[in-house]
């Protein structure tokens, strides 16, 4: 916002310098007058970049249709929910955010988002994709993707669907490769991807509400949890899982062909072009279901938006259609969260194999409970595996910590 | 300007030959008094389209404040005008004219941002405090109001009637029509076309353009079923459908309390920034306020953060230290290697050694971070023949690793302005020492050294200051572990104060958000440094005065 000072005449900038100070991010005061209360003729939506085209090709009906600007401002995904809590209270931020539904329970907290009213259509939803943004029997959000986690299976090195972890080492070990199961760990851990094997003990996370909300009581602690981090360990020392092993590492040794198994999310296929693939469950370690978190990705409507109406237009009629939940599809190879939508992407066995293992799922829990949660637990499972812990006792201070983290 | 006769008033002005554009003020104005004047310089011209500009980035800018509401920045632009245009029309503000513009930037830059973390600091400013009260209010309110379960949804048409907004809507075949004063009921003669009301008689239809030039007025629009309240009221988002909604939560702003309709709990407004029962029970969403000093004493009474704030507090300083100490060693001597003109294809290395400067250092602590992998990395795969070394795992090998990749980042500063130092130095001293009969070690301890020392030792303060809040390296390289096994709080062996603050405030994600415990901790933060470049400064003037 600075290139068109002159040097001489330096109190121009500062008269940007201020205005941009008022907003504490000066990379958006362009934004803050475009989005000029009550005008009511232009629309701002942050979306990142991988979406960025698809979004444009729902706008452009709405635009068209009424005769409004949706401005699109093209954001780091990582930055969206930071900028957005900064920014909705001063006035300046968009109308429109994409966002994860996990972001939930923190933006309801400081009351940024405003709750969206689907209407008949919320039947038209993939279930879990409207559970996922439904908080207190309110839904804050329009999903267009679900994500979650599945075993990616090269066919070319085991040609069965292992059903259990043991089953999978072992053909893993048939195979002859340098990894039975490859998971991206590194050394701060991934509960996220170990979630599934972890769900496995019977260990989830929080305790669930019959109606699959999760209540802030911690449900992995005890003999469960401790049963996982005792697995943990014996699959640390065993060598099967290693912390050394990070994302980057886990992808280019399954691309390599180093391993039949690799367990990961939809995001992953890209790069394994020419591998024949199948996408089958997550094997169980403990016995019972593997089950991973459902993340939905949607959109959230600004609590402080003065074209709230034309906002949840958009949504409820522009983007709630297969046309735009395909094309998003197509834009971050996420399943569309639209049922019909769903359907017809589940052409592709790839996607339709991810749906049908996300079907088992549960969706991450978006209590703000859980923020305090991601900083123990990776830590701790991967100093488990790596030995560096011995895993009961460090288990049960994690769970301690946590329960302290939340309380305070 | 040899024409121009001084008078005498001016004749000690130092610039007034170099008045340039404008020419000295004191001049100008007895300029004025004489007809006989040549016409006016072209300076002058540049100067008033200068400063036209700048007036209309003002008027800009207080417009703009002025539409956001900013009235803080609103009167911060009006008082920069209004200074800007007297400092460079006015004949007496000379030395202002060169300072206006360092010091507008300073007081934008450094006072504004300084000043406003010093304020969020004794505030609650974070998770569940984001906002002010009204929009507090406003959000529970919005949050708490229910669509009726299992109600169905109204085609829904928004009219106009004598000057108020209303619904109208088709139920069971029929149109009902009301405002927010007015339930709604039922209209005979209304034109119902394909389930959707298009004309209502004694009322307008809005038109689509019309609905969006009120869409506030629309959506705030709650129009009763009945007379009755609890009946609720028929309510839209997208002005197409409507929907039955009743609210759980009400605001008494007589009583400052929210009360909930369903079980009668009343919660009262606190001092603290939110709304809570008798219980202690508060509602999710708060405002900010002023909290004092709780802040401060969070940072340092939470028993869970004492003990690891003394480890990272000694490892900060033991850090910057080294880390000052060893790239100044390295560079040095590197600087004094290739000052010899002895050495063949000087530039060439000197051009090499510059390379990890070249780099982002964020990108370079991200490659190390990589090559000290301990079962991939270049380093222990290449280097050490697949030796599994826990660079970055092992608490004393992680402090090591951070050390060394801080050197290797940090010397060719050292090293470049070591070689200008060094490059500067007086040949005659050297000269007089070689005459006086000093060895090559003697005139490097007693001559060059102290010659150096004087040189570059601020730059070694500000280098000190600069790895004492080194957050980059840290986060990116190990982002602050090993973990300590005995801590409660996810801290780790290498984190510096400037990290522990990043992640105690959860500002990376790991824990609610906290911005006034942040900016309290980097207010102690800065007073350490201050205090220890103060007194460093100090030392530094003594040295300077002995040698």
């Amino acid at each position: 916002m600075r290139r068109g000072i002159p040097a001489v005449a330096v109190t121009l900038g500062l008269a940007l310098a201020l205005t941009a100070c008022g907003g504490s991010d000066d990379d958006n005061s362009g934004d803050a007058t475009s989005a000029t209360p009550g005008s009511g003729d232009s629309l701002v939506v942050w979306v990142d970049e991988t979406r960025q085209a698809a979004v444009e090709v729902a706008a452009e009906a709405f635009e068209n249709e009424n005769d409004v600007d949706v401005e699109l401002v093209v954001k780091n995904f990582e930055d969206i929910r930071t900028d957005f809590l900064a920014q909705v209270p001063t006035g300046e931020g968009p109308d429109l955010t994409v966002g994860a539904h996990d972001w939930l329970g923190e933006l309801t907290t400081n009351g940024v988002v405003a709750p969206i009213e689907l209407g008949d259509k919320a039947g038209d939803f993939i279930e879990v994709a409207v559970e996922a943004f439904t908080q207190d029997g309110q839904v804050y959000g329009l999903p267009y993707a679900i994500e979650n986690i599945a075993l990616i299976r090269n066919t070319a090195l085991a040609a069965e669907a292992p059903s259990t972890w043991d089953a999978a080492v072992a053909a893993g070990q048939a195979a002859g490769t340098p990894y039975q199961v490859l998971i991206q760990t590194s050394a701060e851990g991934d509960p996220y991807t170990y979630y599934p094997l972890q769900t496995s003990f019977g260990a989830p996370v929080f305790v669930q509400n019959e109606d699959g909300t999760y209540t802030s009581e911690l449900a992995m602690g005890g003999a469960p949890g401790q049963a996982f981090a005792t697995w943990l360990q014996a699959q640390g020392a065993a060598g099967v899982l290693s912390t050394d092993v990070t994302y980057d590492i886990a992808v280019e040794a399954f691309k390599n062909g180093e391993s039949p198994f690799i367990i990961g999310g939809p995001w992953m296929v890209d790069q394994f072009e020419g591998l024949d693939l199948s996408i089958d469950p997550v094997p169980s370690a403990g016995g019972e279901p593997a089950q991973p978190f459902v993340g939905v990705q949607g959109f959230y409507v600004s609590a402080q938006s003065d074209n709230a109406l034309l906002a949840n237009d958009f949504l409820v009629n522009y983007i709630a259609t297969d046309e735009a939940q395909l094309a998003l599809y197509e834009a971050g190879d996420r399943p569309p969260a639209l049922a019909s939508a769903a359907e017809e992407a589940s052409a592709d066995p790839i996607t339709a194999g991810f749906l049908s293992v996300g079907e088992d799922a549960v969706p991450m829990p978006s209590i703000p409970e859980m923020g305090s949660v991601w900083a123990f637990w990776g830590v701790t499972e991967a100093n488990i595996i790596s030995g560096a812990a011995e895993p009961v006792a460090a288990w049960d201070k994690m769970i301690a910590d946590i329960q302290s983290a939340i309380g305070s | 300007m040899p024409t121009q006769p001084t008078l005498t008033g001016d004749a000690t002005d130092p610039t007034g030959s170099a008045g340039g554009t404008s020419g000295p003020p004191g001049v100008r104005s007895r300029e004025r008094d004489r007809p006989a004047r040549g016409p006016v310089r072209p300076g002058v011209f540049v100067k008033i389209a200068l400063m036209a500009v700048v007036n209309a980035l003002g008027v800009f800018g207080v417009l703009a404040a002025w539409r956001e509401g900013h009235m803080g920045i609103l009167a911060a632009m009006v008082a920069l005008v209004v200074v800007a245009d007297w400092v460079y029309f006015s004949r007496r503000t000379l030395p202002l004219k060169y300072i206006l513009p360092g010091l507008a930037f300073l007081l934008v830059f450094q006072v504004y941002v300084v000043a406003y973390t010093g304020w969020v600091a004794f505030t609650n400013y974070g998770d569940g405090h984001n906002s002010t009260k009204e929009q507090a209010i406003e959000a529970l309110l919005l949050q708490n109001e229910r669509r009726v379960e299992g109600s169905a949804t109204y085609p829904l048409t928004v009219v106009e009637r004598g000057g108020a907004l209303g619904f109208a809507i088709v139920e069971d075949g029929e149109a009902k029509v009301g405002t927010a004063d007015d339930p709604l009921s039922e209209v005979r003669d209304a034109t119902v076309d394909d389930d959707r009301v298009t004309e209502v008689p004694g009322a307008t239809v809005l038109s689509r353009q019309e609905i969006l030039r009120r869409q506030a007025e629309v959506t705030s629009l709650r129009v009763p079923v009945s007379d009755d309240p609890n009946d609720g009221w028929v309510r839209t988002q997208d002005a197409r459908t409507g929907f039955l909604a009743t609210p759980t939560l009400q605001w008494d702003p007589e009583a400052d309390t929210m009360t909930d309709v369903t079980t009668g709990t009343v919660y009262k407004a606190t001092s603290d920034g939110s709304f809570r029962n008798d219980e202690g029970q508060r509602l999710n969403v708060g405002w900010r306020v002023m909290v004092g000093f709780d802040n401060f004493r969070t940072a340092f009474g939470d028993e869970r953060y004492a003990q690891p704030f003394v480890k990272i507090l000694v490892w900060t300083f033991a850090f910057a230290i080294l880390s000052v100490v060893t790239t100044f060693l390295l560079g040095l001597f590197l600087a004094i290697t290739f000052n010899d003109t002895r050495v063949r294809g000087r530039r060439v290395y000197r051009t090499l050694l510059i390379f990890p400067y070249a780099i982002p250092s964020f990108l370079a602590a991200l490659l190390w971070s990589g090559m000290l992998n301990r079962s991939y990395g270049f380093i222990n795969q290449v280097l050490l023949g697949g030796a599994a070394v826990p660079w970055l795992t092992d608490p004393w090998l992680a402090k090591l690793s951070v050390l060394g990749v801080n050197l290797w980042l940090g010397f060719p500063y050292m090293f470049l302005i070591c070689t200008g130092a060094l490059q500067s130095l007086p040949g005659d001293v050297l000269e007089a020492a070689k005459v006086d009969g000093a060895g090559a070690w003697r005139t490097w301890r007693s001559v060059t050294l102290p010659l150096l020392l004087v040189a570059t030792s601020p730059l070694l303060i500000s280098s000190f200051a600069f790895n004492f809040n080194n957050f980059t390296l840290i986060y990116m390289l190990t982002r602050g572990g090993p973990r300590f096994a005995d801590a409660s709080v996810p801290l780790g062996h290498t984190d510096i104060l400037i990290s522990m603050v990043y992640s105690v405030s959860g500002l990376d994600g790991t824990a609610a958000k906290n911005y006034g415990l942040a900016s309290a901790l980097s207010i102690v933060i800065f007073v350490i440094v201050a205090t220890i470049s103060a007194i460093t400064f100090k030392r530094t003037k003594q040295f300077e005065e002995i040698s």
